[in-house]
């Protein structure tokens, strides 16, 4: 036997979460399987649809605008305008994201102090948006060499922002490793745990407001890198803004990232109470199916081959980056249902020797049926019960165009919508 | 963009111990397991440190990045170099191998620079020594304990005796000992005809349900320490769901699974008792049956700790035929569609607050209990979160651990708190007494539930 489900989706970032969710919301029996922790912690926790053109034209005002124009082998041109602005209304509503009251994109200060287009954005990055004419000043930590705060705010100036942005930096009061952990400070603050400061122990809330003091100069708006809390954020902002008398916001930060962290729990929890199952720790690695239609998949347990099926599956695995599509020197391949990935013979024919130019690599990945279901070199689906969605599709460029959260949520909603009807 | 000939292959996503792996011979003169595909597959995203419950509230601990690739690179570059004395702060909690995106073995990096610093570095005749030793040997005292165990549960609780072991040894005085059964599990067993009483239950269920009455269901029990000396209801609920099911048990010699040695860097005491587990399972194995446990750091030690640590004849068969209980059931029974159609009277008719044990999480077992007892009639089940109980087996019995152990358990209390049960489960012993310690609550294993379920 092996363990049963209706709907089961392999993949645990943005577009595996998305499918669990849309295809549970549906009713089905969903279960996800992910073969590490969810990826989200690498991300930023922005939520982005489309920032530029399919030809690099932008900052785009409003991407819903810019879909139907896109090529037609583009995942939004699959799953339509409709079905982007259905996904996003899901993700809506089981986050408490920011933006979702236009379809014109938000820009939002990013760690290296450009500005970035983009959909959605946590509650703790609202106060950082680089319409917003108040001035900024930007704090930084010593021991975060990723954030070098007066750096951000002069490349922010020079990106033209509406606003003065200058930039300091501190010390994470209470002699900590300098090497401490993102969640470290996180938790200390969630907790408002003491540290020790001139011979006497403060709560971490207040004695980082009291290091931030001196060096306000009248701005309205003070900005740290993305470490205010893991589970209580906002009650760290908000504490932190009524002590200095501004508004606070965060700078969403490289992996790890605690904004990518809470929206992966937030997800998780979302499909927990719709009823899906999930479970992490060990890769899906081969397959059985008859007449092109997948019978299960086998988890891989230090040798151990763990039987599980589905009536319906999505492949969310990822691309390049996240393992989904991989290669070697003869090719590009899909590892888990050697699904066909088209690309040129010749290797050389992978990239452009321009490092910023058109390289091919970046849009491999799986072509679809309008269903999302993977097509075989001669156009025919693959197998009739498996889709596919995120990172895994090809047919676009989600680093250039900033499209890869919308591509994962749209996808996935999709995917999960479409195997769950199938299945029930 | 060299057409430089080609690497030898290796897939750096899976753990590779070196067996069918050669890199360039760079150390040709050591006999271990070759971590060095390990170190090269991280890339230093520090998602490992992010899942760290120790780095969390720990300002000491440098996290599992350093503990494992970044102290295996430094050993090898400097003759003189000696393991920083902050492994033995990490719990091993193993959190950080299913964070690793690259496939980093962590774990068992930090178990092999643990064991090089407790056999080269630490003081044979220190307190804290002989102290680890006697935690990690829990089966030894266990052993002897059971023998008289009114007399054990009066003594390791008395008030002078545990001011005395805490100020001589380092043992909390914080903590209340387990208690000891009056009857081991095993002693029940044999008072019960052990695997002859088995086979002739199996074969009744079988016929009851309609099987073949000779079908080839058979396993064989690992039960631990735990359930053998302080939780025997575990123990045998395990056999009496199997049975139900048509499975014939059997109970093999045994010892300790390694967990708290392997948490004390002990790893030749862990050796020993390895060595005695795989040549019992191996020969079941080879017989046709499957190695089952009830408590998810066995099953962990058996399945990954065993194969990465240990280099013993049949150890790779072993670990691919280990499985925990509810697992197994739930791969070769319609357990979720049995308990849909079941319900739950009587004392366990209750609302449980379930932790999932972070050796659960590596196999992909954190969210069973939840999955299988929300449908249950007559119980509730609520998920207390992802966060470490903090006790780690041995780790928060040691004095100058205990805070830290608290401190990350914390978390798990409140949410426990939260919840609308007032009645814990899990499937680690340890965490068992970390959620008793912090909450008061009962703590219930999950087969006990399932065999109120199922079994008449």
């Amino acid at each position: 036997m092996a363990i049963e489900s209706e709907v089961l989706v392999i993949g645990g970032g943005l577009a595996g979460l998305s499918s669990a969710l849309a295809a549970a919301r549906e009713g089905a029996d969903v279960r996800l399987l992910s073969y590490k922790q969810s990826t989200l912690r690498n991300a930023s926790g922005l939520v982005d649809i489309l920032g530029y053109t399919h030809d690099g034209d932008g900052p785009l005002t409003d991407p819903y605008e810019a879909i139907p124009e896109l090529p037609s082998s583009h995942p939004y041109r699959t799953v339509g305008v409709d079905g982007v602005r259905e996904a996003m209304a899901m993700f809506d509503d089981v986050t408490d994201y920011r933006g979702d009251h236009t379809d014109t994109n938000a820009l939002l200060p990013t760690h290296g102090g450009t500005v970035k287009p983009t959909a959605r954005y946590p509650r703790g990055a609202a106060a950082g948006l680089a319409s917003d004419d108040r001035d900024v000043l930007l704090v930084g930590l010593g021991s975060m060499v990723d954030f070098d705060a007066p750096h951000v705010a002069a490349h922010l100036e020079a990106a033209g922002v509406p606003f003065e942005a200058r930039g300091v930096s501190i010390e994470f009061p209470g002699d900590l490793r300098a090497d401490a952990k993102v969640t470290r400070y996180a938790k200390l603050l969630d907790t408002n745990g003491e540290v020790a400061v001139g011979g006497r122990m403060v709560g971490a809330r207040d004695a980082l407001a009291d290091a931030i003091e001196p060096h306000l100069d009248g701005e309205a708006r003070v900005g740290l890198p993305a470490i205010l809390g893991d589970d209580h954020p906002d009650a760290v902002r908000a504490a932190l803004g009524d002590a200095l008398s501004v508004d606070v916001f965060e700078v969403p930060m490289g992996p790890p990232s605690l904004p990518g962290l809470r929206l992966e729990d937030a997800l998780f929890e979302a499909v927990d109470e719709a009823g899906g199952n999930f479970e992490t720790g060990n890769p899906v690695v081969d397959y059985a199916a008859e007449d092109g239609h997948i019978e299960e998949v086998y988890i891989e347990k230090n040798g151990a081959r763990i039987p599980v099926s589905g009536d319906q599956y999505v492949l969310a695995t990822g691309g390049l980056v996240g393992k989904g599509v991989e290669s070697d020197r003869e090719g590009v391949y899909e590892p888990i249902f050697d699904c066909h990935v088209p690309h040129a013979e010749d290797r050389y024919d992978w990239f452009d020797l321009d490092v910023f130019g058109d390289h091919p690599f970046a849009r491999f990945g799986l072509p679809t049926d309008e269903q999302l279901r993977p097509l075989t070199a001669t156009d025919s689906v693959e197998f009739d019960n498996l889709r596919a969605a995120g990172g895994i599709l090809g047919g676009y460029d989600f680093a250039a165009e900033k499209s890869g959260s919308g591509v994962s949520i749209a996808t996935g909603h999709a995917a999960g919508t479409n195997a769950a009807q199938e299945a029930r | 963009m060299s057409d430089a000939e080609s690497p030898t292959e290796f897939d750096p996503t899976a753990p590779n111990t070196g067996e069918d792996f050669e890199p360039v011979d760079v150390f040709p003169d050591s006999d271990d397991f070759d971590l060095r595909p390990g170190a090269d597959s991280c890339y230093k995203c520090s998602t490992c440190d992010t899942n760290c419950p120790v780095a969390e509230v720990d300002d000491e601990f440098p996290g599992p990045k350093f503990q494992g690739p970044e102290q295996w690179r430094l050993k090898q570059n400097e003759d003189d170099y000696t393991i920083d004395d902050s492994i033995t702060d990490c719990s091993n909690c193993m959190r950080c191998d299913n964070a690793c995106p690259s496939g980093v073995p962590l774990s068992q990096m930090h178990n092999t620079a643990r064991g090089e610093y407790v056999s080269e570095q630490m003081d044979k005749l220190s307190v804290e020594y002989v102290r680890n030793r006697i935690l990690a040997n829990y089966r030894t005292s266990a052993t002897i304990a059971s023998k008289v165990p009114r007399l054990a549960n009066f003594a390791m609780n008395f008030g002078p005796a545990r001011w005395v072991m805490e100020k001589t040894l380092g043992v909390t005085s914080e903590r209340e000992f387990p208690a000891f059964a009056k009857q081991t599990f095993r002693e029940w067993w044999s008072s019960r005809g052990g695997a002859a009483a088995s086979k002739e239950n199996a074969q009744q269920a079988r016929e009851r349900r309609g099987q073949d009455r000779d079908a080839d269901k058979k396993v064989a029990y690992f039960h631990g320490c735990y359930s053998n000396y302080n939780t025997p209801e575990v123990g045998k609920a395990m056999v009496r769901v199997f049975e139900e099911y048509g499975y014939e048990v059997v109970v093999p010699e045994q010892r300790c699974s390694g967990t708290p040695m392997f948490a004390n860097g002990m790893l030749d005491d862990a050796r020993r008792g390895a060595e005695v587990n795989v040549s019992s399972m191996a020969d079941l194995i080879e017989q046709g049956y499957d190695a089952i446990a009830s408590c998810t750091s066995c099953s962990m030690a058996l399945r990954q700790e065993y194969p990465e640590l240990f280099d013993i004849d049949g150890i790779d068969e072993v670990a691919a035929n280990t499985f925990e209980s509810v697992e197994y059931l739930r791969i070769h029974e319609d357990l979720k569609g049995d308990l849909r159609a079941a319900d739950v009277e009587g004392d366990l008719a209750r609302e449980f607050a379930y932790h999932a044990p972070c050796h659960a999480r590596n196999q992909g077992l954190e969210r069973q209990s939840v999955e299988l007892f929300r449908d249950l009639e007559g119980v509730g089940i609520e998920d207390v979160g992802e966060s470490c109980s903090g006790i780690s087996g041995t780790y928060g019995w040691k004095a100058e651990k205990y805070e830290k152990s608290m401190k990350i358990g914390d978390e798990m209390f409140d949410h426990m708190d939260d919840a609308s049960g007032d009645t814990g489960m899990t499937e680690c012993p340890t965490c068992a007494m970390q959620m008793e310690h912090g909450t008061g609550y009962d703590i219930r294993h999950p087969l006990e539930l399932l065999e109120a379920a199922l079994v008449e």
